[in-house]
């Protein structure tokens, strides 16, 4: 499968929500597929909070595959042999496009001096990597969790921008309980002396403990209770009897403990602050005078919302939500609740259904 | 007119009297044939409700809009008069409340179809006289304990309600052994009929 690493340079400085601008702002982003001579057969597939634009090759850093392998790529739903996929980081992430570990205009790291982006802004830096490619009108935007609410405000603000709409495991709109899970997190970082008030890139020590208990208590809410009584249950670590101390006893501590380390290694502490942020931010009824239906008047693109009956991160009623909200609008919407016992990493792993819906979908 | 040939004798009837250009609601659309014959036919632009995951992943899959949900519920999600057709098709014996669906038809339907087996054809009525049993017919295929229709209704009965309701029957059709018969004596003659309504 041919496929391009590049990054864009945004010719203007980039309008934000906040009413501040983020001037020099890259994007960078992979491609697979060809794109055909009209510039019709774009895919954009928008990632997930910690997710990046690797969707389908290898991770420079943890050298593990894409992060959608199994649905994109020859012959997969997602057709790399018929599809021109665009996959880029999003503002405020730390895989190459602008975020807060980015240089400044004064040639240090903008740490906390970034400014803090939405997930409209999100989607206008990547909407200027599309004016940039000359790609007028995708042939479909797809999007996983954070990546749904990126193509929900893509057909909302941009409607002539994607015909096809197709967002999984989402919402349109983060919850008080949401909140509070990214409130945990950031709270987790923010109180690791490592932090320094977000200016650690030229120190020795990084806020690894904090980032990497954010990162378990956001897992825990990826997963389902049924998914981790089956996976670890109350199973013993290497180990025979419980140890009466606070070393990983429990596999499922031990599994987190590994999950939130690795994690430190691929991602940016003030990235983590800055996009959940957003996320918490992100209320598309909100930015349509408070009616969810009128932000998708008018609209011609055919959208699909798919939900997991075990996720209750973003439970199949949010995403009921939203087509009700589709079709008050006489939007063309289809929905499916998949049943899959592992919660909202379901979207991420393998799932016959889902793999018929996306492809039937798609094309 | 490939599609619309294949579809069952009640569907094919409604797909016959749906004007073409309709903005159509599919209620129980299963896996969309009727949807796929009117769109593709009549160039109408239909929408389904479907209860069972699989048969929308199906819909989907053909290029349909169709959302998965509960017509005893859901129907509720959709504004008045949304669609010129409301459709709904041997699934009024399987509603919590048939009266309450009929109402929600024809608030989000302009004019609204309803096919159901009829319960007093001649076979039911002998197997359930002859046998002392409820009848197990090829209209009505599952036995008491499985089947999901828990409101049997005779063409007398949807004639009541729809007065009672004060909707109005715009046509009606027959049929038995897969065939269109004529409206005389269709309480006892025919196995399905279907209903065109309005209000």
């Amino acid at each position: 499968m041919s496929h391009t690493s590049s990054t864009y340079a945004l010719p203007d400085p980039l309008p934000l929500d906040s009413g501040q601008e983020l001037t020099d702002a890259v994007v960078a982003y992979q491609t697979y597929g060809t794109l055909n001579a009209d510039k019709s057969n774009a895919i954009l597939i928008c990632h997930a909070l910690t997710g990046d634009q690797y969707v389908a090759s290898d991770h420079p850093i943890t050298g593990k595959p894409g992060w959608w392998e199994r649905m994109v790529g020859p012959s997969k739903p997602i057709d790399t042999d018929r599809y021109h996929i665009i996959c880029a980081n999003v503002i405020g992430s730390c895989m190459g496009s602008s975020g807060p570990a980015s240089i400044a205009a004064d040639g240090e790291p903008y740490a906390m001096r970034f400014p803090v982006i939405t997930i409209r802004d999100m989607v206008r830096g990547l909407v200027a990597l599309l004016d940039g490619l000359g790609i007028e009108q995708l042939h479909a935007v797809v999007g996983g969790s954070m990546g749904g609410m990126q193509a929900l405000s893509l057909a909302a603000n941009w409607p002539e921008r994607a015909a096809r709409v197709l967002v999984i495991a989402s919402t349109a709109r983060h919850s008080a309980q949401n909140i509070a899970f990214h409130e945990v997190g950031r709270q987790a970082i923010m109180a690791d002396p490592a932090w320094a008030d977000g200016d650690y890139y030229g120190a020795d020590t990084r806020p690894d403990n904090g980032l990497a208990v954010a990162r378990m208590a956001a897992h825990i809410t990826y997963l389902s209770e049924e998914g981790l009584t089956e996976k670890f249950g109350r199973r013993l670590q290497d180990r025979d009897a419980k140890s009466f101390g606070f070393d990983a006893d429990f596999q499922v501590e031990s599994y987190l403990r590994y999950q939130g380390s690795g994690f430190t290694q691929r991602f940016d502490a003030n990235s983590y602050l800055y996009i959940t942020r957003a996320m918490d931010y992100f209320d598309l009824a909100e930015e349509h005078g408070g009616k969810l239906g009128d932000a998708f008047a008018g609209t011609s693109a055919r959208f699909c919302i798919v939900s997991f009956d075990t996720d209750w991160l973003y439970p199949t009623a949010e995403s009921r939500h939203v087509v009700h909200a589709l079709n008050a609008s006489g939007a063309k919407v289809s929905f499916v609740e998949l049943s899959a016992p592992n919660g909202h990493d379901s979207f991420l792993l393998a799932h016959e259904q889902l793999d018929r819906v996306v492809k039937g979908f798609v094309e | 007119m490939s599609l619309l040939t294949e579809l069952r004798p009640d569907l094919a009837a409604i797909a016959k009297h749906v004007k073409p250009g309709s903005r159509v609601l599919d209620i129980g659309c299963g896996d969309g044939g009727l949807m796929a014959a009117i769109e593709s036919e009549k160039d109408c632009d239909a929408r389904g409700l479907e209860l069972d995951p699989a048969q929308v992943a199906l819909c989907v899959a053909r290029g349909l809009s169709v959302v998965q949900g509960d017509a005893n519920t859901d129907l509720a999600d959709y504004p008045d008069k949304a669609f010129d057709y409301a459709i709904l098709s041997q699934t009024l014996q399987t509603a919590t409340r048939p009266d309450l669906m009929l109402d929600e038809l024809l608030r989000v339907g302009a004019k609204a179809f309803v096919s159901f087996p009829n319960f007093a054809h001649w076979r039911t009525r002998t197997a359930l006289m002859m046998g002392g049993r409820m009848p197990v017919t090829r209209a009505l295929p599952v036995t008491w304990y499985e089947t999901q229709n828990i409101h049997h209704v005779t063409i007398e009965d949807f004639r009541d309600l729809a007065k009672a309701k004060g909707a109005m029957i715009e046509g009606s059709w027959f049929f038995a052994n897969e065939r269109a018969i004529g409206p005389v004596g269709a309480n006892w003659r025919a196995e399905f009929a279907v209903f065109e309504l309005s209000r």
